[in-house]
């Protein structure tokens, strides 16, 4: 199986460039794009330069622009993919080395929401009581794993990437929001209503497309967009 | 070449290496009480391993049941341990479960919930009600996602008390005084630039270390760094004879299926679909300590009752459960089984195997963290600044068998511990310790040997070969024969160790490097099991042997010591708690 990889290192190349490896998936019992990533890293070139750690999905270091879609290499079956494999970083972040960008853009979005709980009221003694209904809001929501799939596949995070907070912190944001234990909805929607934080979304869909847990920003967004509207009304 | 001559320093008043949960529970304590702590971490936090723990932490809540004690959980702990566990560590932890768990609640975690709103706890492995009687609900869990949940909530609880992060930034070594420990070198990975860390504390949270061998659930990144920096400093590593495998890795991937699919009523069958753990362990089957699910499922396979076409792996039946519950409460591990092994466990049952999963031991500390010598006299002595917590340090509270949903609990009771007194520490007038120039390039020469190296063999080779022969040699089952043979082939490869190389010397985001400072711990650590597993003549909790297949309380109830030029040593297990009585040593029920 042959893949095409973007190669870059500031310190020796003038300009990016694709490389081509042949792997033998096969002898290699390589199922996932992973698994081929690491065996061209073992055995062929050690400076192919990409992140990864739990190779299960859940972690969020792998994400990368795999036959023009974001995706994880390391749940993405190779058998899948049409050849040869062509694996570029996240689009839309500046490159460090190979597949690896810098997500420091990505993250200061994330914490623009202030994504933590806010509750003025005083701790009780024991847990805070939350129905199991309002438990299920959260669902679709906690389960992000911040792989920044989905931003940098949004057109808007492209143009914008300073000023809108993009689908993965407009989906944190969202999280509190919905959580009967947060006390602090208002500012939260007020920290949003700028043109550019929440309203650069036009409902693309990119990110609902590519998030590897199943999750749907957009929709999040919508019920951001439904509940400042209620409050202004 | 890097010298001691242009190297930065930036003080702190407590460092943490790692970003998981006992390393994100220990800088909440310390950044909100206004001390400068900084975490060093190798990946961004989020990306720990922590994130990957599913089934849920345990605490004596009683919500699903009505009432719980939290001895009672002691009890469990103390019984699953076979006994090794420390009591006064135990009696600890379990006492301060609830009020762990209710920090998280109100730190955010979105626990699953009960109808009357308090959080929700199913059924775990060796978990019981009035010490052994009947099956308990103690597990708290945000359905199979407990450890995410868990890692993201403390990471976003750092964000809001302002810890300072130095993330993807490689701990290389501590850096040891006369005095004590001084503070670390670390590598930025994205500019290769070094740093003196310099701290009052060093508390080490670096995770485990399951990548010695070849099928485990661990990450990549868990490489035993901490263990590494311990044994390089001339100190001890305790119990590392003592690796848990979980009966149910994803068969050929490794991946974890979580312990609450059969807490949630699951059950393991062979080829025959048989529920084989019913003759096994009659009374609490399927959800027995989880080195008697191991064994059980290992002899059935090797006395080929295993399925699939090559009979080596069991098979994990939750179908029955319904799609509502399983989309409910295992939706994660509904998902992973799609992936990995390419069935829907609503339809089929997923194979799976024993595959190693968690080390019970690690660097011995007290119950504040703080991490223990010997003493000439071979009595313990404190290490002055050094303090660890979580899988890499050894309290001990799992002994030789960890109970399910009790590493979440020791990450965040032990992690608050360590900042708790590390805050007293600071406040009596803990002070930093002055390194000299010889003692900081001590911390830098492996780092030095990796860049000069050239034309050596490749780290994969080595590291391969290492993982083989901890699979072949140090697996559930072990006896002396292939042990001694496994630790001669240790010994090799440490020696050729010393001559590998990498070929990417660039100091531009170099993972290269970066895996071959990983290889030089998971050696150590690897030789650190090798040395211990040959010493312990007995089977106990997870060390099991087919040449010595009793527990021997009568020589072998102690905790087992080991220093890096091959010293071995003992120290005996606490068996004091303060405030209740000893639990008695008794034969394990199954």
């Amino acid at each position: 199986m042959r893949f095409s990889i973007y190669r870059y290192n500031p310190e020796t190349d003038s300009k990016p460039y694709m490389q081509n490896f042949d792997v033998d998936v096969k002898e290699h019992s390589c199922n996932m794009v992973l698994d081929a990533l690491v065996v061209i890293k073992n055995i062929g070139d050690d400076s192919l330069t990409f992140r990864r750690s739990c190779r299960e999905g859940v972690c969020g270091s792998d994400g990368m622009n795999i036959n023009g879609k974001n995706a994880l290499a390391c749940v993405t079956h190779i058998s899948s993919l049409k050849e040869p494999i062509i694996i570029r970083p996240l689009p839309g972040l500046p490159v460090v080395r190979d597949l690896v960008v810098d997500m420091t853009q990505f993250y200061q979005q994330f914490e623009k929401v202030k994504p933590y709980l806010q509750n003025t009221d005083p701790e009780p003694a024991k847990e805070r009581l939350q129905s199991p209904e309002d438990r299920a809001k959260l669902d679709g929501l906690y389960e992000c794993i911040l792989c920044a799939c989905c931003s940098t596949s949004c057109p808007s995070f492209w143009w914008n990437p300073d000023k809108f907070v993009g689908p993965a912190g407009l989906l944190q944001a969202y999280r509190f929001i919905a959580d009967s234990r947060d006390t602090a909805k208002e500012s939260r929607l007020a920290d949003l209503v700028d043109p550019f934080s929440l309203f650069r979304c036009r409902g693309i869909m990119n990110c609902v497309d590519v998030c590897p847990k199943g999750l749907n920003p957009t929709k999040a967004i919508n019920h951001i967009k439904e509940l400042m509207l209620k409050d202004s009304v | 070449m890097n010298s001691v001559m242009n190297l930065a320093t930036q003080s702190f008043d407590a460092i943490i290496v790692g970003g998981g949960g006992a390393g994100l529970r220990a800088s909440i304590e310390l950044a909100q009480s206004g001390l400068r702590v900084a975490v060093v971490s190798k990946v961004f936090p989020t990306r720990s391993h922590t994130v990957s723990a599913q089934g849920g932490i345990n605490a004596a809540l009683g919500n699903t049941d009505g009432s719980d004690d939290w001895r009672w959980h002691m009890y469990d702990t103390v019984t699953g341990s076979d006994f090794l566990g420390d009591q006064d560590a135990i009696e600890y932890m379990c006492k301060n479960a609830p009020q762990a768990v209710y920090e998280l609640e109100h730190m955010g975690l979105p626990f699953s919930r009960l109808d009357d709103g308090k959080i929700y706890q199913r059924a775990f492995g060796g978990q019981s009600r009035n010490y052994g009687k009947e099956v308990v609900h103690r597990t708290c869990c945000a359905a199979d996602r407990t450890g995410h949940a868990m890692l993201h909530t403390m990471y976003q609880k750092n964000i809001e008390v302002k810890t300072q992060f130095y993330n993807e930034w490689f701990a290389i070594d501590l850096v040891k005084t006369e005095e004590g420990i001084a503070g670390v070198i670390a590598m930025c990975i994205e500019t290769s630039e070094i740093v003196f860390l310099k701290a009052r504390a060093t508390i080490l949270a670096t995770g485990g270390a399951g990548r010695i061998f070849q099928s485990t659930t661990n990450a990549h990144i868990n490489t035993g760094d901490g263990l590494g920096m311990v044994l390089r400093a001339g100190l001890p590593l305790q119990d590392m004879e003592f690796w848990q495998f979980h009966p149910t890795g994803i068969a050929g991937a490794g991946t974890l299926i979580t312990e609450g699919a059969r807490g949630e009523g699951g059950y393991l069958i062979n080829k025959d679909g048989e529920r084989f753990m019913e003759r096994y362990a009659p009374h609490l089957k399927d959800l027995s300590c989880r080195d008697v699910v191991a064994r059980s499922s290992t002899i059935e396979i090797r006395e080929g009752r295993g399925c699939g076409p090559k009979g080596d792996h069991v098979l994990l039946k939750i179908d029955h459960l319904g799609e509502q519950l399983i989309n409910e409460r295992l939706p994660g591990i509904r998902e992973l089984s799609i992936t990995f092994a390419g069935v829907d466990p609503l339809k089929d049952p997923i194979p799976v195997v024993p595959t190693c999963h968690y080390l019970m031991g690690g660097i011995p500390t007290n119950v504040h963290g703080q991490v223990l010598t010997l003493d000439e006299s071979g009595k313990d002595k404190v290490v002055p600044g050094l303090y660890a917590a979580g899988e890499c340090a050894c309290v001990s509270v799992h002994g030789a068998n960890r109970l399910g949903a009790n590493s979440l609990l020791d990450l965040v009771v032990f992690g608050r511990a360590a900042g708790l007194h590390v805050q007293q520490a600071v406040r009596e007038g803990l002070g930093y310790r002055e390194p000299t120039p010889a003692e900081l390039e001590h911390a830098l020469k492996r780092f030095n040997h990796w860049n000069t190296n050239e034309n050596g063999e490749s780290v994969e080779q080595i590291r391969s070969e290492l993982q083989n022969v901890m699979q072949n040699d140090f697996g559930v089952f072990r006896t002396a024969d292939t042990m001694q043979e496994g630790f001669k082939k240790l010994q090799k490869l440490q020696e050729r160790l010393k001559h590998a190389s990498i070929q990417d010397k660039s100091n531009c985001f170099n993972t290269s490097r970066v895996e071959a400072l990983e290889l030089d711990n998971l050696m150590v650590t690897a030789l650190a099991t090798a040395y211990l597993a040959n010493e312990r003549t007995e089977s106990r909790g997870a060390h099991a042997r087919y040449d010595y297949p009793e527990r021997d309380d009568k020589n072998w109830l102690k905790h087992s010591i080991y220093f890096a030029d091959g010293r071995i040593a003992f120290r005996p297990i606490n068996m004091k708690p303060l405030e209740v009585a000893p639990i008695k040593l008794s034969a394990r029920e199954q």
